[in-house]
């Protein structure tokens, strides 16, 4: 039987409290709720999301075994140039691998689940990782200007040792357009509020309900959850009403504290409802964007030996507030803010050179001397350990999963950065090795020489001009659980 | 060891251009500017020389690549020619160049010509490109001169448990030092004095540096003849010998293992021990009676001195309250000012820290002039502190 094996999740640190939104935007209008959304850093987009999401599903798990990698996101970097292989190299999964990207609607996220569960079922992979994650932007003052959030989720498929199976799906195709981008464009369009809710919400979300239920027939009063996306909070509860749903059956659709985070919107809702789930427990998820995916999961008795999650309970609580409404669009690009000339200077990227060194930047595998044991990074040919200086006698050692402290750090108002002071350290890996690398998700005035950090995969800077994107490794400081 | 370049070759001509924003000069004319001022004082004539180096550290934002720029500008005439880089050890590279070429025995007269055009980017501080190269852009931290020794100002508070005030105060000191010797070097960019005060809450740039831990970044040219010691005094009677001058490149040991402190310079430290060996210097407390270092920033210069070995190692706090490094101290350090007042063009500033010493060795250092002077050391140092090409000039009578 498929099912979940592990699930791991990823809310970006910084919070925009909707009421500094609306201080910014009251000559435009009014919010449409209040709460707050999460903001990814100006380091991080729909990739990074999903790399955070695997790292943190993947923590105990086998990365040999992954065979697959289903990735959905409606905010894709790239429309060329595949975005789950991105992913795979930060994971450094092995190259016999699929891996494919599932794009355009806010129910691919549900989609990669099921075709990887497919996928398995079907005997043509084993262990696929599956990730949902979006960084979303919207004109400004719009509906999802405040409704949305960033994040991701993340699913490891298998057929041993689940915490829950995938019993089954019913899917619907409904051509209504909601919202709609076309090819090339940054922003989205939509459609009339009312008529999303009348004709696409409480007319699609019961349809797959039904469908479900009626196809294995099933029973929804048993129930523990039943999850379904919904953008507008009002709709949501009003869903629960229309379907019968008691209060304990429905689960939060984390609008006040995340937003609407698209694909991943209906899986981070499955791991918050897993975190809390006992043996036993029927879930429903319910997807939305033209049509509908409706699955439906039973949680098994491996629910209790998930630990060492951050999960979404613990991502949630690690936040930062994001002071002004102006730094989100300075983050996302959607003001022209001075960078200075020394910032209009972008590095060239070879991908040439990218290429033969794939696993040392994407993947931070850097090299081990068999001889005397001292790992390195970037990666050696020569033993740099003075007592030892054997050359080419290394294997891969990858740094990513490494803890690390701070050996010394700096805060430098000079480095051109969207956010200063540019924060970055020297750290000392557990097990050996240093390295020269930024910091990130940090305040400043708090760092110090010896804090535990761990490492995060971001973008590095953005070339437009060239298409290009830098990613790399930086250092995160160890949230105290 | 053997003695190396010990008393081998001499100075016998020095030129240095006024540093600082010079928009009003391109890079021919800082060159002109401090080559006039060297064949003069060399007394010799141009077809004299046998062969140049040239050091300039960023060609790409002024002369480009090559030496025929050098050949060009001074139309020397079809001579050996050729231009050197070592970040920013590239002057005192140039210069050596030119020494071995003496030392060697190949050449009798060369010239050691270093020029940085840095002021026409359009911006403040060092250039963002061209230092690591492809991949190095894709690995590297977004580090600036001042965050990369801040990092190691962070790290040596720590382990020597000096407390964010003391620690300000102790750079504070060093910087206020320089720019009061500054107001008596004509040549300097920055000629005023700054109080201890008004650089411990000047601005942060990377704490704890603040602007006035800072060297500037200027234009500027120096050069140096040097020939044959045995021949020397046929062109003056006052040249300057060169004692010693050694260049050390890290391994990368300091980034790659995990056994380096972050308190000090070690290739520094190393440039030392090679350069007083050469010289036959014993006690450099003692012995070097004044120096020019790389004060890039005042913790650099701090940590230099420990490593240089003026100061125990920990302590160099306390000989800088002492006052021993001022320049009415038992060891002067920078009594032009150093970086500090001069600014860093590159491939000019090794060559501007010999022409300090060969000015004090002759008493020719006006305002400035220290009592009988014997040996003075430049430092000079370029790269990443971690990883560092360190050079180490030893000048004596």
């Amino acid at each position: 039987m498929v099912g979940i094996k592990s699930y791991g999740a990823h809310i970006p640190r910084f919070r925009l409290d909707r009421n500094v939104m609306q201080t910014a935007l009251m000559f435009l209008g009014i919010a449409p709720l209040r709460g707050e959304k999460a903001v990814a850093n100006w380091d991080e987009d729909s990739i990074t999301m999903a790399v955070a999401a695997a790292m943190d599903c993947m923590k105990g798990e086998n990365r040999d075994k992954v065979d697959g990698i289903f990735f959905s996101t409606t905010s894709q970097v790239y429309t060329l140039r595949q975005n789950a292989g991105i992913i795979a190299a930060a994971l450094d999964l092995n190259t016999d691998t699929r891996a494919v990207d599932f794009a355009d609607s806010t129910k691919s996220g549900t989609a990669a689940l099921l075709s990887a569960a497919d996928a398995i079922s079907g005997g043509s992979m084993s262990n696929c990782l599956v990730i949902a994650a979006d960084c979303r932007v919207s004109k400004v003052s719009s509906n999802g200007d405040y409704t949305y959030g960033d994040g991701s989720a993340a699913f490891l498929l298998g057929e041993d040792d689940i915490i829950a199976s995938i019993q089954g799906s019913y899917s619907t195709t409904h051509d209504l357009v909601d919202r709609r981008r076309l090819y090339g464009e940054k922003l989205e369009h939509i459609w009339e509020e009312r008529f999303i809710r009348d004709e696409g919400y409480m007319k699609f979300i019961p349809e797959a309900v039904t469908g479900l239920t009626k196809k294995y027939n099933l029973n929804l009063k048993d129930f523990s959850k039943v999850i379904y996306s919904c953008s507008l909070a009002g709709t949501h509860t009003a869903l629960a009403k229309a379907m019968g749903l008691k209060l304990e059956q429905v689960q939060d659709p984390l609008l006040t504290t995340v937003g609407d985070t698209g694909v991943a919107q209906p899986l981070m809702m499955l791991i918050a409802a897993l975190e809390d789930a006992k043996p036993g427990d029927k879930i429903m998820v319910v997807s939305f964007g033209q049509g509908c995916d409706a699955l439906c999961l039973t949680v098994t008795d491996n629910i209790s030996k998930v630990k060492d999650k951050k999960g979404v309970k613990k991502n949630l609580a690690n936040r930062a507030p994001l002071i002004s409404y102006e730094k989100y669009l300075a983050f996302r690009n959607l003001m022209p803010v001075e960078v200075g000339i020394r910032g209009e200077e972008t590095a060239f990227i070879s991908y040439s050179m990218i290429w033969r060194d794939n696993r040392e930047i994407y993947g931070m595998v850097g090299s081990r001397c068999k001889v005397c044991g001292h790992p390195f990074y970037p990666l050696q040919r020569i033993c740099a350990n003075s007592k030892c200086g054997a050359t080419d006698q290394m294997e891969p050692y990858r740094f990513a999963e490494r803890k690390a402290t701070i050996f010394t750090c700096a805060s430098d108002f000079l480095a051109p950065c969207i956010d200063p002071p540019a924060s970055y350290c020297i750290v000392d890996f557990e097990g050996g090795g240093r390295a020269l690398i930024d910091l990130t998700d940090c305040d400043p005035n708090v760092l110090k020489v010896d804090m535990p950090v761990e490492m995060s995969f971001r973008i590095r800077y953005a070339d437009e001009k060239r298409a290009s994107i830098s990613y790399g490794w930086k250092a995160v400081p160890v949230v105290p659980q | 060891m053997t003695q190396g370049i010990r008393d081998k070759v001499a100075i016998i001509g020095m030129g240095c251009t006024k540093f600082g924003e010079r928009f009003d000069a391109g890079p021919q004319d800082l060159v002109v500017e401090s080559f006039t001022e060297c064949l003069a004082d060399a007394g010799i004539e141009k077809k004299d020389i046998k062969a140049a180096w040239w050091g300039c550290c960023m060609p790409d934002i002024s002369v480009g690549l090559g030496a025929i720029s050098l050949a060009n500008i001074l139309k020397l005439p079809y001579i050996p020619c050729t231009r050197v880089e070592n970040f920013c050890a590239t002057g005192t590279e140039a210069l050596r160049g030119a020494v071995y070429a003496v030392a060697s025995g190949a050449y009798d007269i060369c010239l050691a010509v270093g020029m940085e055009k840095l002021k026409d980017t359009g911006y403040g501080g060092l250039p963002q490109s061209g230092f690591v190269g492809y991949k190095g852009t894709q690995m590297s931290a977004n580090i600036t001169g001042p965050g990369m020794f801040a990092l190691l100002a962070n790290k040596y508070f720590s382990k020597y448990g000096l407390s964010p005030q003391e620690g300000k105060m102790m750079l504070a000191r060093i910087s206020a030092k320089s720019h009061k010797n500054g107001v008596l070097s004509p040549k300097a960019h920055l000629r005023k004095e700054v109080t201890v005060e008004q650089i411990m809450n000047a601005p942060i740039v990377a704490w704890p540096l603040g602007l006035f831990d800072c060297c500037g970044v200027s234009d500027g040219s120096a050069a140096a003849i040097v020939c044959r010691a045995n021949m020397a005094k046929k062109f003056r009677p006052d040249p300057v010998l060169f004692k010693s001058l050694q260049v050390v490149a890290s391994s990368g040991e300091e980034m790659l293992c995990n056994t380096w402190d972050g308190a000090h310079i070690e290739g520094i430290y190393r440039a030392g021990l090679l350069a007083y060996e050469e010289a036959g210097i014993k006690n450099p407390r003692e012995e070097v009676s004044m120096a020019e270092v790389h004060d890039c920033f005042s913790i650099t210069e701090a940590l230099i001195m420990e490593d240089l070995q003026f100061s125990p190692r920990g302590r160099v706090k306390e000989d800088v309250a002492s006052g021993r490094f001022n320049l009415d101290g038992a060891q002067p350090i920078e009594p032009d000012g150093g970086l500090k007042c001069f600014g860093h063009p590159i491939g000019a500033s090794g060559i501007r820290m010999v022409y300090e010493m060969y000015k004090q060795l002759q008493g020719k250092a006006e305002k400035r002039q220290l009592k009988n002077p014997q040996i003075g050391l430049t430092n000079n140092a370029g790269g990443f502190p971690w990883n560092i090409i360190a050079s180490v000039c030893i000048l004596g009578k």
